[in-house]
């Protein structure tokens, strides 16, 4: 005979779903996923069907093809004969190079107005005070035209450097000429170069490789100078004079390599049409450095401000106290808690900075949006295939620049231990 | 949710893409209203004038299909393109037709999915120097800035013929023609490069046109037509008659002067036939009889169109030339009204 073992088991009833908190969440969320599907279902197939109603199919067949199109600023080789891929790519680097260039003018320039916008000269405080706010409350794409329109409407044109009479000159010992087409600087060039080395796509100059290598290991050279130095310095409590070494060591063999590669200037001079010889920084690529530049530092300004106060005024003075110099303790008390306030937000300010280059359309500046994302799409009429892969290639690359971002965040937070 | 993202942006692209039940006819006679798609301001063939209305070559199509759908030649939404966009805004049914410089090629007519209703202006790409360049031939052009409008045939044949005559050039980039004047008079590129009547149009608005000469080359063919979507061929029949019956009313001499003298009857069938008076050619596209008497009368025939917004009287000062009728060496040839 069997035992009654007290309370009766609760049998599962339907209405359980709804009415019992244990099931509740678990129906909600199913419900939800299940509307989600049926929504992107739908659209899927609304995408499939209007795509066969207008007679067009979904290929990226269009990537393999000639491009037929020029493009003004190429980092690396391409004509009109390469492929839409390789138009894609050039637009890919031109985003890259206009993205770093712009990420480090705006960081130097915002750390530096957001330092002095703390600053106890009234007039300098005040002045900072009205460049970020200025700058931050006027939209970005207004800033590159305005930049684009004084870079071609009263800059002297290539022309005017013409002649007996010439109304316009180069500067810094004729060696920069800022024209409406853009400012021609210097190149290095090198008269015993070591080649360069094909890689498929591009070619990397074994000179540049060579340069950077020493570099490289004359820092490292100079670390374990620094590190000995230290050591010397806890063991006796005298520190050794190292700055001539370290000079030595960073400088003599750098310099030794650009005599050996035979390392001079090719400064740019007038030919033809325009200047010849040198690098040509285009005029879309200046007025959207400049104005990115600008207006996105007016954002990490603030941002270094906040960092910056949010460091209790107890921490300064603990400094003085202990005996620390004003520039030391900003250095080594200050900053390093600071940047703790500071890196999150720059963070979004370089993804920002990265997604406005697509701005570059309004001044001809050939990136990625102008190449792919504009004229290939354009010439070859794939705009569903074209976004896509604009949207793609956009995400990855905020998504590679948030990680390493978070890289350098992960040093500097604080550890708790 | 990141799938979710990128189904849900797939399927926007779709949605603006549009998905027509009815046809354009039915829907353009329910609106009440015509969308033509024109270029953004080109002197003499779309551009408003002082009191906003919008007068010139390619807009004179757009009235004339009105005129011939709507029964009123001002019954026209015009919408601004660029270069870039206008493939889009056909593509889209944002517009019904799109009547702006644009040439007919192969991809353009196949693989984008349009169908060009015929040709309303013969044309070829050229070249605008300053004057004070001293510059006489295209051929000197060699490491020139040039300025151009993106998303055009003119950008691959700029390509084409500097690669092919070894010569090297920068391209500037622009999105319209009011950009590129303004760039080009500010000296920011040697040479603009468009569609030749473009550029009298261009060098017609300039202060001094004078100082800007065009270079005797033409490096491509270029037939500007008005373009529909494919996939409604009651339409495109639509807006080819029109414009074949303003280029056969010009042939047999029906102006917008003597319309109603010829609608009155004539000894000339074709006539009577193109002017509804004969036959049921109207019925036969979906209008009435008389949808090309007011398709002419809307702005005159294909020569008095062309008189009055682009011809030698204007500033723009275009010969007939290659757009002169068949009849006087030109290429202007509407297929027989019967």
């Amino acid at each position: 005979m069997a035992i009654d073992s007290g309370a009766p088991k609760a049998s599962f009833r339907l209405g359980m779903l709804i009415y019992d908190t244990r099931y509740r969440s678990y129906t909600i969320q199913i419900f939800a996923l299940l509307l989600l599907m049926l929504v992107a279902a739908w659209l899927v197939d609304n995408t499939v069907r209007n795509l066969a109603a207008l007679g067009k199919d979904f290929s990226f067949n269009f990537l393999w093809s000639t491009a037929g199109y020029d493009i003004s600023q190429r980092p690396i080789a391409y004509d009109s004969t390469y492929t839409h891929t390789r138009a894609a790519v050039v637009g890919l680097l031109n985003t890259l190079i206009l993205a770093i260039m712009s990420c480090v003018a705006a960081t130097v320039l915002g750390v530096i107005a957001g330092v002095l916008r703390l600053s106890n000269n009234w007039v300098v405080g005040r002045l900072m005070t009205v460049y970020i706010e200025t700058f931050r409350n006027v939209p970005v794409l207004i800033w590159i035209i305005v930049v684009s329109a004084i870079m071609s409407e009263s800059m002297p044109a290539p022309s005017a450097f013409r002649g007996e009479d010439a109304t316009a000159s180069m500067l810094l010992f004729d060696s920069i000429a800022i024209t409406n087409r853009g400012v021609y600087v210097p190149s290095p060039l090198f008269d015993n170069s070591l080649g360069s080395y094909d890689l498929g796509t591009l070619t990397l100059s074994l000179d540049y490789v060579l340069i950077l290598l020493v570099i490289g290991v004359s820092i490292w050279v100079n670390q374990r100078i620094t590190a000995s130095a230290t050591r010397i310095q806890e063991a006796t409590g005298v520190r050794p004079v190292t700055w001539w070494k370290s000079l030595l060591v960073l400088f003599a063999p750098l310099i030794a390599l650009l005599m050996f590669l035979g390392f001079h200037l090719e400064y740019p001079e007038l030919r033809g049409f325009n200047f010849a010889g040198g690098i040509q920084m285009r005029n879309s690529l200046i007025s959207m450095w400049i104005g990115l530049s600008i207006y996105s530092a007016a954002f990490i300004a603030e941002n270094v401000r906040a960092g910056i106060m949010a460091i209790s005024k107890g921490q300064t003075e603990a400094a003085f106290a202990l005996g620390l110099q004003p520039g030391k303790t900003m250095r080594l008390v200050i900053l390093p808690q600071a940047l703790r306030v500071i890196i999150p937000p720059l963070i979004s300010q370089y993804l920002n900075i990265t997604k406005n280059t697509s701005l570059g359309l309004a001044v001809g500046y050939m990136d990625l949006r102008s190449t792919l994302g504009g004229i290939t799409i354009n010439q070859t009429g794939r705009e569903l295939e074209g976004m896509l892969l604009l949207m793609l290639v956009y995400l990855t690359v905020s998504l590679i620049i948030s990680s390493l971002m978070n890289l350098y965040n992960n040093r500097v937070k604080l550890k708790e231990r | 949710m990141k799938k979710s993202v990128f189904l849900g942006t797939l399927a926007t692209a779709a949605l603006v893409a549009g998905y027509a039940s009815a046809t354009t006819l039915e829907d353009v006679r329910a609106r009440g209203v015509l969308n033509c798609g024109v270029s953004s301001g080109v002197n003499g063939f779309s551009a408003p004038d002082a009191n906003g209305v919008w007068q010139g070559f390619d807009v004179a199509v757009c009235r004339a299909v009105a005129a011939a759908v709507l029964n009123d030649p001002m019954a026209v939404n015009f919408v601004t393109t660029t270069g870039q966009t206008r493939f889009t805004a056909l593509a889209s049914g944002e517009i019904d037709m799109l009547s702006r410089n644009t040439t007919w090629t192969f991809s353009r007519d196949t693989d984008l999915g349009f169908t060009f209703i015929g040709v309303n202006y013969y044309d070829g790409q050229g070249f605008m120097v300053p004057r004070a360049l001293g510059v006489s031939s295209a051929t000197e052009l060699d490491g020139a800035t040039v300025c151009i409008q993106t998303g055009t045939t003119t950008e691959l044949n700029l390509a084409d013929y500097f690669r092919i005559n070894n010569m090297t050039y920068e391209p500037v980039p622009i999105e319209t023609n009011a950009e590129a004047q303004q760039q080009y008079l500010a000296g920011a590129c040697d040479v603009y490069t468009t569609d030749a009547s473009g550029l009298a149009a261009t060098r017609a608005s300039f202060e001094t046109p004078g100082d800007h000469v065009l270079l005797p080359e033409i490096i491509s063919k270029e037939p500007l037509g008005p373009l529909v979507r494919h996939g409604d061929d009651q339409w495109a029949d639509i807006a080819r008659w029109t414009l074949n019956a303003l280029v056969a009313a010009e042939e047999y001499g029906v102006t917008s002067a003597n319309l109603e003298q010829m609608v009155a009857g004539t000894a000339n069938p074709e006539i009577n036939r193109l002017l509804g008076t004969e036959g049921e050619l109207g019925a036969m596209i979906g209008l009435d009889a008389a949808w090309a008497q007011r398709a002419i009368a809307a702005g005159g025939n294909y020569g008095e169109i062309f008189a009055a917004t682009i011809g030698e009287a204007t500033p723009i000062g275009l010969a007939r030339g290659l757009n002169a009728q068949w009849t006087q060496g030109g290429l202007l040839y509407s297929p027989p009204f019967r």
